[in-house]
């Protein structure tokens, strides 16, 4: 059965040229690049490469990278930093949507450290409110983080003007971009943006790489203590073979931005409109327009989305969705409560997220199949818009 | 992914006897749309009492659609008194096992057949109403404090992530998290069948005000402080206000995450069992 994947946003296929450009160093190039050989030192000339090229695809200086294990550790090297170098700071400012490497990350902080957090709430589409923004804005804020994209809707937030917004409050500025690097322009000399974090298997390098721009001049202070690698930003002998492909990666991603913005986003928008267009009571979650070229987030009313991903499933169609019970909690996702999507569509949600590799019958195969997986699980249920008063579903936005 | 088994997967693809059913003598329906799952159950029930067919229709993931397939496969051809008899752990088995943290989907299942039962017999209409003794617990999924206790006892629950699994309470805010636990102490102590033993006299019983703060100094002052010192940590006693004991945890013990745990495990415990079993130990 052929697989058709169009969950890009949890991770992406490893681009062959990457793994190409990686494998003589999972091989016969093992050296460590602090080694004082030769031997070691190639492996650190192609690790500066790589530095190099995730830089260009910024539009900022190779010494502002440092490589980290996961976007994850990005985040929480960012806000950390932020945190330690400004002590007598003790506000934080973020938003209810962001990915929980953030998110879990400030409820900790407030929980457990002490620390003040504001959550920045988003409206119907999924868009911040930049008055509420500037209000929330203290003399104590130590740092702003703000998600480029959002990983379920697309939605993309207005990083650039916050962070000009941040610079004239002398406030830290950081946006997880894990999602918009090689799908957004990215030029980091142009905006005042402190600090980014990127994840290598969000744009088709392996699993298991990241990297943190920090702007020269930052207050840093350093998350993982030990050797002098990345010098002395983080320590750990570097994952070689990935960060190089993070590097080929980076490279590819800028000869493929123009490609994600048209033919990819082209195949998306169909996908998207064949979807709203054939199968009743189905909704766009998110702004239309602001939003990433590769992702679309719909629901299907009065049906539930674990169940309409197991039956794609057997379809060999690999979407995800943002309903409680494949989410391990119990409630629909905090980015569909935080847009006040009613419970009858949040449950039964489903985000496709496409990249270069897919074609256009694979998006003619799931507007074919899609419809009839859901008209037969509709039929199973008890619930339909006919009989939908509306009642049991007007639930007000989560305002925690 | 999920770990179901074949019987799950079989019976969510190829649901059993799915679809409303029109003439029915019984209909049981549990659930919303809010909670993300809800189960009607209709039952044709014969002269003699007897299930000639049951029918379901479900909103839900694919265990709860499975689940809801189990149950009228279990239910055909019994007896209302046998049907009665099902309970949430037959209709897991008959899938050969749910995963922990969907059993809550066979415990619908139950529910939707006491309420058809109920409904057949003229006591209830086909909807589940909230007229549950008792308090409600887990304002999330609008669990009841008689529900909760009730899986504990028919599954053995042992731990409060057990209880979410079972019946979704505390998988929402997490807010009552703390009447779970709770509940749970009070369910188990119940079951442990030992009489309850006699509520210990208090060593302060007959004491004077002064005699009683002298003593919590100290049992404060001998026991509880040089503990915490060992760990950088020390106490203040501020004030005693009949069982209410007021103090100030300082050194390293501030901002220690386990503080609480602290106050209650440490500070409190060992002087309800050194003066007085009602004292309730405050951060002042």
């Amino acid at each position: 059965m052929q697989t058709i994947y169009m969950d890009n946003n949890a991770t992406t296929k490893v681009d062959p040229d990457v793994l190409n450009e990686m494998m003589p160093y999972l091989t016969d190039l093992y050296g460590n690049p602090s080694s004082m050989h030769r031997f070691g030192g190639q492996v650190g000339s192609k690790v500066a490469e790589a530095r190099l090229r995730v830089a260009n695809l910024l539009g900022c200086d190779p010494d502002e990278i440092i490589f980290t294990a996961c976007g994850t550790e990005s985040d929480n090297t960012a806000i950390r930093s932020a945190l330690r170098a400004q002590p007598n700071k003790k506000h934080i400012i973020t938003t209810r949507v962001e990915h929980p490497a953030i998110l879990s990350l400030c409820k900790h902080l407030e929980k457990r450290e002490g620390y003040t957090v504001t959550f920045l709430s988003v409206d119907e589409s999924g868009n911040l409110n930049m008055e509420e923004f500037k209000k929330a804005l203290r003399d104590d804020t130590a740092i702003v983080s703000v998600m480029w994209a959002n990983n379920e809707t697309g939605v993309i937030f207005p990083v650039e003007e916050m962070a000009a917004i941040c610079q004239e409050r002398k406030v830290i500025f950081h946006t997880d971009a894990v999602q918009a690097v090689g799908k957004v322009p990215i030029d980091l000399s142009r905006t005042p943006i402190d600090m980014l974090s990127l994840s290598g298997h969000k744009l088709h390098a392996p699993k298991g790489i990241g990297a943190l721009f920090v702007r020269k001049r930052l207050p840093y202070r350093p998350f993982m203590i030990g050797g002098h690698q990345e010098r002395g930003r983080r320590a750990g002998t570097e994952n070689t073979p990935a960060v190089i492909a993070l590097g080929k990666a980076c490279e590819l991603a800028g000869l493929h931005i123009q490609d994600e913005n048209t033919r990819v986003k082209a195949l998306r928008d169909k996908l998207e409109s064949g979807l709203l267009e054939t199968v009743p009571h189905s909704r766009l979650n998110g702004d239309k327009e602001k939003r990433l070229p590769n992702t679309s987030n719909i629901s299907f009313g009065y049906i539930e989305g674990e169940a309409i991903l197991l039956m794609l499933d057997q379809l060999g169609i690999c979407a995800s969705s943002g309903s409680a019970c494949t989410s391990g909690s119990l409630e629909p996702s905090h980015v569909l409560r935080a847009m006040g999507v009613p419970y009858n569509f949040a449950h039964g949600s489903i985000r496709f997220s496409l990249s270069r590799y897919n074609t256009e019958q694979e998006v003619d195969f799931v507007i074919e199949n899609l419809p009839k997986v859901i008209e037969n699980l509709r039929e199973l249920s008890p619930f339909s818009a006919d009989g939908d008063d509306g009642a049991s579903c007007a639930t007000p936005r989560v305002t925690e | 992914m999920w770990e179901y088994t074949d019987k799950v997967k079989d019976h969510f693809l190829n649901p059993r006897n799915a679809g409303p059913m029109k003439d029915a003598d019984g209909v049981g329906q549990v659930g919303s749309l809010a909670c993300g799952d809800a189960l009607k159950l209709y039952l044709k029930i014969d002269d003699d009492g007897i299930i000639r067919d049951a029918k379901f229709q479900t909103f839900g993931c694919a265990s709860a659609i499975a689940s809801s397939s189990a149950l009228t496969e279990l239910l055909k051809g019994k007896t209302i008194e046998e049907a009665q008899q099902i309970t949430n752990k037959d209709i897991a088995e008959y899938l050969g096992g749910l995963p922990r943290e969907k059993m809550h989907c066979s415990v619908m299942g139950q529910e939707a057949l006491e309420q058809a039962i109920k409904n057949y017999r003229g006591e209830a209409g086909p909807v589940a109403e909230h007229d549950h003794e008792g308090e409600l617990i887990c304002e999330c999924f609008g669990i009841f404090e008689e529900e909760i206790l009730k899986a504990i006892e028919e599954n053995d629950l042992k731990t409060v992530e057990d209880i979410t699994n079972f019946t979704k309470a505390g998988g929402g805010c997490g807010k009552c998290v703390p009447d779970l636990e709770e509940l749970l102490a009070q369910a188990r102590g119940d079951k442990a069948a030992c009489p309850a033993p006699e509520p210990p006299s208090s060593p302060s019983s007959g004491m004077t005000n002064l005699q009683r703060m002298r003593l919590i100094e100290q049992v404060i002052d001998e026991e509880i402080r040089p503990m915490l010192q060992k760990d950088g940590g020390n106490i203040e006693l501020i004030d005693v206000d009949r069982t209410d004991v007021y103090v100030r945890l300082l050194g390293m013990c501030v901002g220690c995450p386990s503080s609480q745990a602290t106050l209650t495990g440490l500070v409190e415990a060992r002087l309800k069992e050194k003066v007085d079993p009602e004292i309730v130990v405050k951060e002042g």
